[in-house]
């Protein structure tokens, strides 16, 4: 009696054993998926720097079929249109998340909070393509230029898929204030307004932070949306008119010429060093924005 | 005094005034989407083959195709996302190593889509020969859906109480039984949610296809894992830009079939949440 209940007890523990050591693998495997990530974009990546000097690929001019890879351009465009959307999102994301988290009535979050998803739900490609038949026109008719697939297009569109990021991320952050910060403020004697602009935000300022990387790391990595509404011209992008003329940024450029590079060419590698500048870039915005992660649990964040 | 209230006053309506701001665009686009491409969309639209270069027909390979790849993401991502929410949640103590796999969980999540098309072409097409297929396009699509399906799973993971397994544990039952019979079925809900948000995503995804799976025109239905296949997200982005000449219903039509799969994903989705969340007994 007592041996065979040690056997069946011996059983369970090896197949708990077996299963825990599954689960811990496939908790592993995100480790493994981005050192993989990286692996491969290295493999295909850097042969490029091999063959042509760094020199060539932080150059000006970025024309392939003449053995011209400068990604200046590239990178300037990208930051020009990311730039252009954060300034754009950040304080209508803020005053959209204040409103709902402080201000709103019930009935009025209940129908903003939906509608905020559906827009985080809508494809990108869907999103380019109404930016092109009607954001486009529009920003060609009202600003009066020649073309209306510009920078500025983009950085609306840009904008636009950011929000729901920075709504959410701000709004957890203003959720995280104490309540007791608000009724201190509120028994000082100071309005609903005040408290929020003096008391509330400020004490959010970390979150909000945080708010603002996402929504910069997911605008840079945007490609579909962004190819389709910016013309991608590559231009250097330094006169200052160029938020109103076309802009190519590197995630348009490896999605519309990948198709048409011989594999193997230098061409086809370079597109990959273009992959590994935006791997590299996205991880340190990530890393920044993830750092409150790693801190200690603070109380608020008043300084 | 008085002014104080006045300027709260001034602020609040222009808040409420910026977020009808934020949020009426989101109308436009559906209606407009709508209202263009319902003219599009009849039986024949959705159950034929499209010809004349596209310009005719109807676009049945990529609905389908798009179907095929999301049940192959599915089948790829669920388990591995699954079982890391519950290494996370269940079985992780707080080490360094654990703040590792968060960060790589975050990082994933923001690696630019266009990067994850580079990975899957670098790896599953070209160094495992799997071509470009649905195979390399599934499994591509399902490592960029992996910090979702986390994410929200491990989060439902967390809200269910810890009385549960201590219950379990007073029991005499073992730390699996207790996940296995108690807290999973507790947040299934919320991890269903999770993943169909995942899904979503990788259905109306078009850069990480472009390079491993996507077939400008391919007028058949997918024999094999090793086929290509049109999609959804990669003919729209295919009708809008590089076809010359394409009647503008079939654009607005195929943009408001891939917007109605996802937006009732989305709703799915949320309705799962919502009737869930009312009928937990925690």
């Amino acid at each position: 009696m007592l041996k065979s209940e040690s056997v069946i007890g011996n059983k369970r523990r090896r197949f708990e054993i077996v299963i825990e050591s599954l689960i811990r693998v496939l908790g592993f495997s995100t480790i493994g998926f981005v050192v993989l990530i990286f692996l491969f974009l290295l493999r295909q990546g850097l042969p490029f720097f091999f063959e042509v000097p760094p020199v060539n690929f932080f150059g000006t001019r970025w024309y392939p079929t003449f053995g011209l890879f400068g990604t200046l351009p590239l990178i300037l465009g990208s930051v020009l249109v990311t730039l252009t959307a954060i300034v754009i999102a950040l304080p209508l994301g803020v005053a959209t998340a204040v409103f709902v988290r402080e201000i709103a009535p019930g009935w009025a979050r209940e129908i903003l909070k939906p509608l905020i998803e559906v827009l985080a739900g809508i494809p990108s490609v869907v999103l380019g393509f109404f930016g092109m038949n009607i954001v486009a026109p529009l920003v060609r008719t009202t600003l009066n230029v020649p073309t209306g697939l510009t920078a500025f297009t983009g950085a609306l569109i840009l904008a636009y898929m950011a929000l729901p990021t920075i709504i959410s991320v701000a709004e957890d952050a203003l959720d995280a204030v104490p309540k007791s910060y608000r009724d201190a403020g509120l028994a000082l004697g100071a309005t609903k307004w005040q408290v929020i602009w003096r008391v509330v935000v400020p004490a959010a300022r970390s979150g909000i932070v945080v708010a603002v990387m996402l929504g910069l790391g997911r605008a840079i990595g945007e490609t579909m949306a962004v190819m389709m509404v910016t013309g991608n011209a590559a231009r250097m992008p330094i006169t200052p008119d160029s938020l109103f003329r076309p802009v190519r940024t590197m995630t348009a450029t490896i999605a519309a010429e990948m198709g048409e590079v011989a594999q193997g060419s230098l061409h086809f590698h370079a597109l990959f060093g273009i992959g590994i500048l935006l791997f590299v870039l996205t991880f340190l915005i990530n890393l920044a924005a993830a750092r409150p992660i790693f801190q200690k649990r603070r109380r608020g964040g008043l300084r | 005094m008085n002014a104080r209230f006045v300027i709260q006053r001034i602020g609040f309506v222009l808040l409420s005034f910026i977020a009808v701001v934020v949020v009426l665009p989101i109308l436009v686009i559906v209606a407009i989407i709508v209202v263009r491409g319902i003219g599009a969309i009849n039986w024949e639209f959705l159950t034929t083959m499209p010809h004349d270069g596209m310009k005719a027909g109807g676009i049945l390979p990529a609905i389908v195709g798009t179907i095929v790849l999301t049940f192959g993401t599915a089948i790829a991502a669920i388990p591995v996302g699954v079982g890391g929410a519950i290494y996370l949640s269940e079985y992780a103590r707080d080490t360094l190593f654990t703040r590792a796999i968060r960060l790589a969980i975050v990082n994933l999540a923001g690696i630019p889509s266009v990067v994850y098309g580079l990975f899957g072409l670098g790896l599953f097409v070209l160094f495992l020969h799997f071509g470009t297929s649905i195979l390399a396009g599934s499994l591509t699509l399902a490592i960029m859906t992996l910090p979702v399906i986390i994410s929200t799973s491990e989060e439902a993971l967390r809200a269910v109480p810890t009385e549960y397994r201590t219950v379990i544990a007073s029991l005499g039952g073992t730390r699996w039984q207790g996940v296995r019979y108690v807290v999973l079925p507790q947040a299934l809900p919320g991890i269903i949610t999770g993943i169909i948000l995942g899904l979503l995503r990788a259905a109306g995804e078009t850069a990480p296809i472009l390079f491993t799976v996507s077939a400008f025109f391919l007028p058949r239905l997918p024999h094999s894992l090793f086929d290509r296949t049109m999609a959804l997200p990669y003919h729209l982005y295919v009708i809008s830009t590089q076809v010359p000449g394409m009647p503008q219903e079939i654009q607005y039509g195929t943009a408001l079939v891939l917007l109605m799969l996802v937006l009732s994903m989305n709703l799915v989705a949320t309705l799962i949440r919502g009737h869930f969340r009312r009928r937990r007994p925690w």
